[in-house]
């Protein structure tokens, strides 16, 4: 078992670094720590939700719903169902790690978990409408048209890459039985 | 607004879970817990990170790098995009002020799309969830993709 302490190491070297900033420059330090807060905050805001919705899909959602929807076989209807669910999350990628990770293990195709981490990271719905906001429509409009192409490319090109080595989906830790 | 219908979503969720089978309502919710805590660390490390991003990299700094168009200068806007990991109610807004500020469109895009597309500063919790090979290739395709991209908003955008 990788020790659990080794896990926090960024988080202790971040503190430290806080620390240190807050001893020499106390302004900047203190910033530091009030936007960690202030982000803390708002992440608590969408992350037991969405860990909840997580549970849920991974113990009421068959295998074969997966599978038949977003597997090896799912041709376009798999990469429609991937954006469409991706556009409607919430919160930054690393929220969606581990929704991606427990699609790739119930048999979601790798090109789809690519292209459904995509969409999550770029043109997700609430995204786009603070882009709208403040780079104005046309900016986010012509973002998107070339974004989508761009997302559903790199999921096969990261599937042919990936063909053929040691199962990248196969993980260290298991993260949500673990 | 979106917080809001996450939460009714996993309530309503939990509702009917509950209603149908307590025993695997349970298990779910163990399992959501489980994977919160796995990821916790991580997270942690992360904020921690984005807050002395936002103390130590002051907007001025960033800013400097917009003036130049060359390709070189777009190849640091885009280093730093790649790099930085900011949250879009910060980068947006950042944004903006850079194209008030006189920044180009092609600058300002290449910075929006490195910064969403590819993450080096996750790549870490990328690769527990995925492994190496995965996250490297992800972020590389990404990478391309966002450098190309970025120029041809600024030919669609005037």
């Amino acid at each position: 078992m990788k020790s659990k302490i080794k896990k926090y190491n960024l988080f202790f070297l971040v503190v430290l670094v806080d620390l240190i900033l807050w001893f020499y420059w106390p302004d900047k330090g203190t910033t530091a720590v009030i936007s960690t807060g202030d982000y803390l905050v708002e992440m608590l805001l969408f992350i037991p939700p969405i860990f909840i919705l997580i549970g849920l899909l991974d113990v009421w959602v068959p295998r074969e719903i997966v599978e038949k929807n977003v597997g090896p076989e799912s041709g376009v209807k798999g990469v429609v169902i991937s954006i469409l669910v991706a556009t409607a999350a919430a919160g930054p990628l690393y929220a969606g790690f581990p929704v991606a990770y427990t699609l790739m293990k119930k048999g979601c195709r790798m090109a789809n978990v690519v292209i459904f981490l995509g969409t999550w990271a770029t043109i997700k719905v609430p995204m786009l409408m603070m882009e709208i906001k403040f780079l104005g429509m046309e900016f986010a409009a012509a973002r998107l048209l070339l974004t989508l192409p761009a997302i559903i490319l790199s999921g096969y090109l990261v599937e042919r890459l990936l063909a053929g080595a040691e199962k990248a989906g196969e993980p260290k830790a298991n993260k949500l039985t673990g | 607004m979106f917080n809001i219908i996450l939460f009714v979503s996993a309530a309503i969720g939990l509702i009917i879970s509950n209603q149908k089978d307590k025993v695997k309502t349970k298990q779910a919710l163990k399992k959501a817990v489980n994977s919160f805590i796995n990821l916790l660390p991580s997270l942690l490390g992360i904020i921690g990170l984005i807050g002395l991003m936002l103390a130590l990299v002051p907007r001025e700094l960033i800013a400097g790098f917009f003036g130049d168009n060359s390709p070189a200068g777009i190849a640091v806007i885009s280093a730093i995009g790649s790099i930085t990991l900011l949250p879009a109610f910060v980068a947006f807004p950042l944004a903006s002020s850079f194209l008030d500020a006189g920044a180009s469109i092609v600058a300002v895009a290449c910075f929006i799309t490195t910064l969403l597309m590819v993450g080096v500063i996750t790549a870490p919790m990328e690769i527990e969830y995925f492994g190496k090979r995965f996250t490297l290739w992800r972020n590389l395709s990404a990478l391309v993709l966002a450098v190309i991209i970025g120029p041809l908003i600024g030919v669609m955008v005037r």
